[in-house]
């Protein structure tokens, strides 16, 4: 914790400072950018030397942490200062909500995108040349990827690493054990990357997007850390692993993402961020949004794991942003119409309606439509005298097939009693929910039980509460109650025989 | 020529391996069951009836005395329901948070279940061995919760207090340590040899008839059919989650009690992946009204408790209490088969076939 | 020395001491049994992760028992107004006498011993077999159905094990060629005959923790299913009578293991400067913490499972053991 507070100290001095710096100086853009690969190149020099003693490491660790935090930091203020050299300098921001502040405002004015390609670029290649930097002991290569996938704002590049990495492993054949913070650090980031591939629901342009930087990645023939190799190339498959299983999933999945778009500007802090990459996307500065992504890893005030775990969430909402860019109007095309189309289960609905109208006869339903509060089930009203035969009809019909009673009770609507049957086929795996009106001045209806043994009890006890007497039942006699009970609680009209009780 | 007379046995409600207040009219020849016939509903505490004049929210406690082992399944069924109906979008951050209290609450679950089978069965230890590990849940529970088995830690819209510092770590710190634990039961139970002989072709029913019998959970699963809603009927994050359905296709006590056991496996594995994807930071309570009316209408929704397919039906006026509440309770179902699989058994083999089917009174009897 | 008082003249003296020895020897067997019950608990408080007793008596809880046994005397005694009262009462007599009448064939080292009788195994499993009666008697006479399966599955599981019990040790006469007690120590001088009849040993071993009624064989009292089975309507003195019987005969069946086949006081090659005495109280621990093991680890079988094993195991396996032992016997001790 101690180490964490000092940590963002650190940090926050350097933001301070750079601030101040970046403030007085925003005009000077050409002699910010020299300093930045300065502070980079002291920083990728601090963090390849090797070290001593683990308590030097770790120090180097932190301030390499640190410094390359201040670096993406450094965009940001960058961009901001630009913006604020028009008005007037800004006081130095404190606190990472502050942070937060810039990130939007420097999302908004996303305007320097030329400048932002540029930086892009540059950030690539170095990030590219670390990796490609032979590590000596497993905890500054561990620096070097954080570093690295902080950096790493493309995920052109990431993909081209992990291809290249791949074609290495194969070559050399040479595998290593990693440790299992990796492996963790590694699943968080495949998840989160499946996860905005999901959401971007833009899969075809992802597949090209993957083959272009996949031939980038083959003209790049730089020698790569095995160990970093291998750790890439299980990254890459869990990821499409992840990816396929999320793109069978697709359907609920499209749908989260734009839920997830809608509630945008709820208080769902990740929905915010992804929205807020989508709209980046949309304003066609996919690279600010990457900057961003990196800013946010580098002001996470956290430990190593999670600092890991921020930056592979940053780097997936900056691959989300860009791939939704990629996929441009489609996605949001597609998108739109869904959510004007009635309901998936509409056409099962009238599937049943249809069948059950061929089969017993054309007014043996009094209604039937899609229940939206809950979860779309198709729903069918029938009247009291047809209940048992389409409840019949629903369970042995080959096409419904409902084989399996979910639920049944009843409901006292004062004018009338109704009965709730929630059925389910597995053979089709679809639901249906039965429902029939019974009279309240004599309630009585056909069992179900006869048809599912799982009725037996739940109408016991619809029985017991409510007073529905279901005809045909095999025990038609309290549940819950004692037998000498007089009333039926559930009644919207109920008064206790004995008050005392 | 001698004379043999039927003789009733009731069994409960005061009975050690009813597991709460469950009594059954035994008609028995010397040890061999003729005739079963379940008596419950001493437990009722007309908690449907009791909620049609509280607030949403005032009605969470009282779910966490229905399945009184798995609270917080049915803390968050109710919340599902509501928040289904309003269509609330719920807060990253609190999905994750309700995901490993409810999957923590399942692993707790499994554990009691394994200790009092076992118990019920005639081996003391692995009882005590069980409640070790499910002491270490309920005190994480309690510490994200303030209480111990009742927890009224969901609220519609999210959860109620975001994790104490520190605390998903000691989740993840206690998934390896779950595993050993659960290594050495495999050791110490699964292999017996006097286990299997208790468990294996016991109670036995296809598919057909548990289908037919609406049960489900692993009583479902233990006869080969591949359900579970948080795989098929995904709710709240588990699509995100990578795990297996356990499926066991004997359906005796013996696939029973695999299924159950490795569906602690399972929800490890969620667990896990939960603790690592779970947002930094971030709110846990969406934007909700202060009064929470949902619109008028009926909504129903079933989430997969412990036991099985829980539900919860709310039939609303678009007031700010429910007009109706209904709660498909699974333990309440699954208890319809007992009496068909106790035919033809001896009194040994009842307290197997009971305790394999595992459940709760307090949600028998609602 | 109570040899001799057994052969010598009849009178109000030796009475008196016959009476004195006999009340000593049943406290150190209360004695054993209150500590043999503390132990119990200790020792699967210890297998459960948990402390056991540690409030009456110090740390150890070192009165807890007794604590309980005064707690049981000064209970009220109930009867069911249905029971048979007269049987009632005399199910725990019944009960308890055998279990204590045993120990009087019982060689604890050579000179303790209170009656050396020429069929000393022979008397010990027919009296022992009177039990049965008793806790039949019992379940019958409380008018409980529970009670009643408890009794039934007592009688029906004890009669079933004293079988291949008594079979097993058929090897150990082979091998002594007596059926005394103290014979059959002295047989073991060299080697115990554990070694010479591991089948059987195994067999009476089985055997012996069914007859006790303990874990895995616990099915008369089978708490998760008849609640307590036979004793379900006892209550202070004489519920304390049928449990003090019970773990008498873990005493009595852990002191006869010891002799049949642990060798007695018999001591291990070069340690025989350690007294008898000594090594049958290390012998009999053993195998007194073998049996609360055995309850600490192993669930119940069903009562089905229970005969199949007594007559399509045990009794096959006994019988086995005979031929065996006699052809150990003609081959290599001839």
């Amino acid at each position: 914790m101690t180490k964490e507070v000092d940590g963002q100290g650190e940090e926050n001095l350097s933001i301070e400072e750079q601030k101040k710096k970046a403030a007085a100086e925003a005009k000077a853009k050409a002699l910010e950018l020299a300093k930045q690969r300065k502070a980079e190149k002291e920083a990728q020099e601090k963090t390849e030397a090797p070290a001593e003693e683990p308590l030097s490491v770790e120090d180097q660790k932190k301030k390499a942490a640190a410094e390359a935090k201040a670096k993406a930091l450094e965009l940001a203020k960058q961009r901001k200062a630009e913006k604020d050299a028009q008005e007037k300098a800004e006081t130095p921001a404190e606190e990472p909500l502050s942070v937060e502040d810039q990130k939007k405002k420097a999302a908004a004015e996303a305007k320097a995108k030329a400048l932002e390609l540029a930086k892009q670029r540059r950030a690539e290649k170095e990030a590219q040349e670390k990796a490609e930097a032979p590590a000596e002991e497993p905890l500054s290569v561990e620096d070097q990827k954080k570093k690295a996938a902080a950096e790493a704002k493309a995920k052109a590049l990431e993909l081209a690493k992990q291809r290249k990495a791949e074609k290495e492993q194969a070559e050399a054949g040479v595998t290593s054990s990693i440790s299992t913070e990796d492996e963790d650090k590694e699943k968080a980031l495949a998840l989160a990357k499946a996860k905005a591939a999901a959401a971007a629901k833009a899969k075809a342009a992802a597949a090209a997007k993957a083959k272009m930087a996949r031939e980038a990645g083959q003209t790049d023939s730089e020698p790569a850390d095995e160990t970093e190799a291998s750790n890439d190339e299980k990254a890459l498959a869990a990821a499409k692993a992840k990816a396929a299983a999320a793109a069978k999933a697709k359907a609920a999945a499209a749908a989260k993402a734009k839920a997830m778009r809608e509630a945008g500007d709820g208080g769902d802090a990740a929905a915010d961020e992804k929205a807020k990459a989508i709209a980046a996307a949309k304003a066609k500065a996919a690279a600010a949004a990457k900057a961003r992504a990196s800013r946010d890893a580098g002001g996470e005030p956290a430990s190593d794991d999670e600092k890991a775990k921020a930056i592979a969430a940053a780097k997936a909402k900056a691959a989300a942003a860009a791939k939704a860019r990629a996929a441009g109007g489609t996605a949001k095309a597609e998108a739109e119409p869904a959510e004007t189309k009635p309901s998936p289960y509409q056409p099962m609905l009238d599937q049943y309606v249809a069948l059950i109208r061929e089969q017993l006869g054309a007014d043996v339903l009094e209604d039937a439509y899609i229940n939206k509060l809950s979860k779309d089930v198709p729903t069918l009203v029938a009247k009291s005298d047809t209940y048992y035969i389409i409840a019949e009809l629903l369970k042995t019909h080959d096409d419904l097939h409902f084989e399996y009673l979910s639920e049944s009770h009843g409901t006292d609507f004062k004018t009338h009693f109704e009965v709730y049957n929630y059925l389910y086929s597995y053979k089709n795996r679809r639901p249906v929910v039965l429902k029939a009106k019974v009279d309240r001045e004599k309630p009585e209806v056909a069992s179900l039980a006869p048809l599912w043994e799982g009725a037996n009890w739940p109408e016991r006890e619809t029985y017991d509460l409510l007073g529905i007497t279901f005809t045909n039942h095999p025990n038609m006699t309290r549940i819950m109650l004692p037998d000498d009970w007089v009333g039926h609680p559930l009644r919207k009209d109920y008064e206790p025989f004995d008050v005392e009780v | 020529m001698i004379r043999t007379e039927e003789m009733l046995l009731n069994v409960g409600p005061q009975h050690p391996s009813t597991h709460g207040v469950f009594r059954i009219v035994l008609k028995i020849d010397g040890e061999t069951i003729i005739e079963a016939k379940p008596v419950i509903g001493y437990l009722h505490r007309g908690t449907e009836k009791l909620a049609e004049d509280l607030q949403y929210t005032q009605i969470i406690p009282y779910t966490d005395r229905m399945d009184y082992l798995a609270a917080m399944t049915n803390n968050y069924v109710i919340c599902h329901a509501v928040e289904t109906m309003m269509n609330l979008e719920i807060p990253e951050r609190a999905e994750y948070l309700r995901v490993i209290v409810m999957e923590l609450g399942r692993v707790a679950s499994h554990l009691v279940w394994f200790g009092t089978y076992l118990l019920d069965i005639g081996a003391m230890s692995p009882f005590l061995y069980a409640f070790r590990e499910r002491e270490a849940i309920i005190n994480m529970l309690n510490e994200i919760s303030g209480a111990r088995l009742t927890f009224n830690y969901m609220r519609v819209g999210g959860v109620k207090w975001d994790a104490p510092d520190g605390w998903i770590e000691k989740v993840r710190g206690f998934v390896p340590y779950m595993r050993e634990q659960l290594a050495g039961y495999h050791d110490l139970v699964t292999g017996n040899e006097i286990f299997l002989n208790r468990v294996k072709g016991i109670g036995t029913y296809s598919a057909e008839e548990a289908l037919n019998y609406s049960l489900s959970g692993a009583n479902l699963r233990c006869t080969g059919v591949n359900w579970d809603l948080r795989k098929d009927e995904p709710y709240s994050i588990y699509n995100r989650f990578t795990f297996d359905v356990p499926v066991f296709s004997s359906g005796d006590a013996w696939a029973r009690y695999q299924c159950r056991m490795a569906e602690i496996e399972e929800s490890l594995k969620i667990l896990e992946q939960a603790v690592e994807q779970i947002p930094s930071e971030g709110t846990v309570m969406a934007k909700v009204p202060k009064i929470i009316k949902p619109p008028a209408g009926e909504g129903f929704v079933r989430i997969e408790s412990p036991r099985g397919e829980i539900g919860c039906y709310i039939a609303s006026e678009g007031k700010k209490e429910p007009y109706r509440l209904k709660f498909r309770r699974p333990s309440f179902y699954n208890l319809q088969i007992l009496p068909k699989l106790l035919v033809g058994e001896n009194i040994s083999n009842l307290i197997t076939i009971l305790g394999g089917i595992d459940i709760v009174l307090g949600e028998v009897d609602g | 020395m109570m040899n001799d008082l057994l052969h010598s003249q009849p009178g109000w003296y030796n009475a008196a001491v016959f009476f004195v020895m006999g009340a000593v020897l049943l406290l150190v067997v209360l004695g054993f049994v209150t500590y043999a019950i503390l132990a119990e608990r200790k020792v699967l408080g210890f297998i459960q992760l948990r402390p056991g007793p540690n409030r009456v008596g110090g740390k150890l809880g070192l009165l807890q028992t007794v604590a309980d046994v005064f707690k049981l005397l000064i209970k009220e005694d109930t009867i069911p107004k249905l029971a048979d009262k007269p049987l009632f009462i005399l199910a725990p007599v019944l009960a308890f006498s055998p279990a204590f009448m045993v120990l009087a064939v019982m060689p604890f080292t050579e000179h303790v011993q209170f009656a050396d009788l020429g069929v000393g195994l022979l008397y010990y499993v027919g009296i022992s077999g009177i039990s049965t009666i008793g806790i039949l008697i019992g379940g019958w006479a409380s008018n409980n159905k529970y009670s009643l399966l408890g009794g039934m599955r007592a009688a029906a599981q004890m009669i079933s094990y004293e079988i291949p019990l008594v079979i097993s040790v058929v090897g150990v006469i082979l091998f002594a060629g007596s059926l005394n007690l103290t014979d059959i120590v002295e047989g073991q001088k060299n080697v115990a005959y554990i070694f010479l009849s591991p089948i059987g040993f195994f067999v009476f071993l089985i055997a012996s923790i069914a007859e006790l009624n303990r874990t895995p064989f616990d099915l008369p009292e089978a708490e998760s299913e008849l609640v307590a089975g036979y004793h379900v309507e006892y209550s202070g003195f004489r519920f304390a009578f049928f449990m003090l019987s019970e773990y008498v005969y873990l005493f009595a069946m852990a002191s006869l293991t010891t002799v049949l086949f642990l060798g007695g006081w018999n001591p291990i090659p070069f340690l025989e400067f350690i007294p008898g005495a000594v090594w049958f109280a290390l012998k009999f621990s053993i195998v007194v913490f073998f049996m609360i093991w055995i309850r600490g680890t192993l669930p119940r079988l069903r009562a089905d499972q229970l005969m199949e094993f007594a007559w399509k195991v045990l009794l096959p396996l006994a019988l086995l053991n005979i031929f065996l032992s006699a052809a150990v016997k003609e081959l290599f001790l001839k």
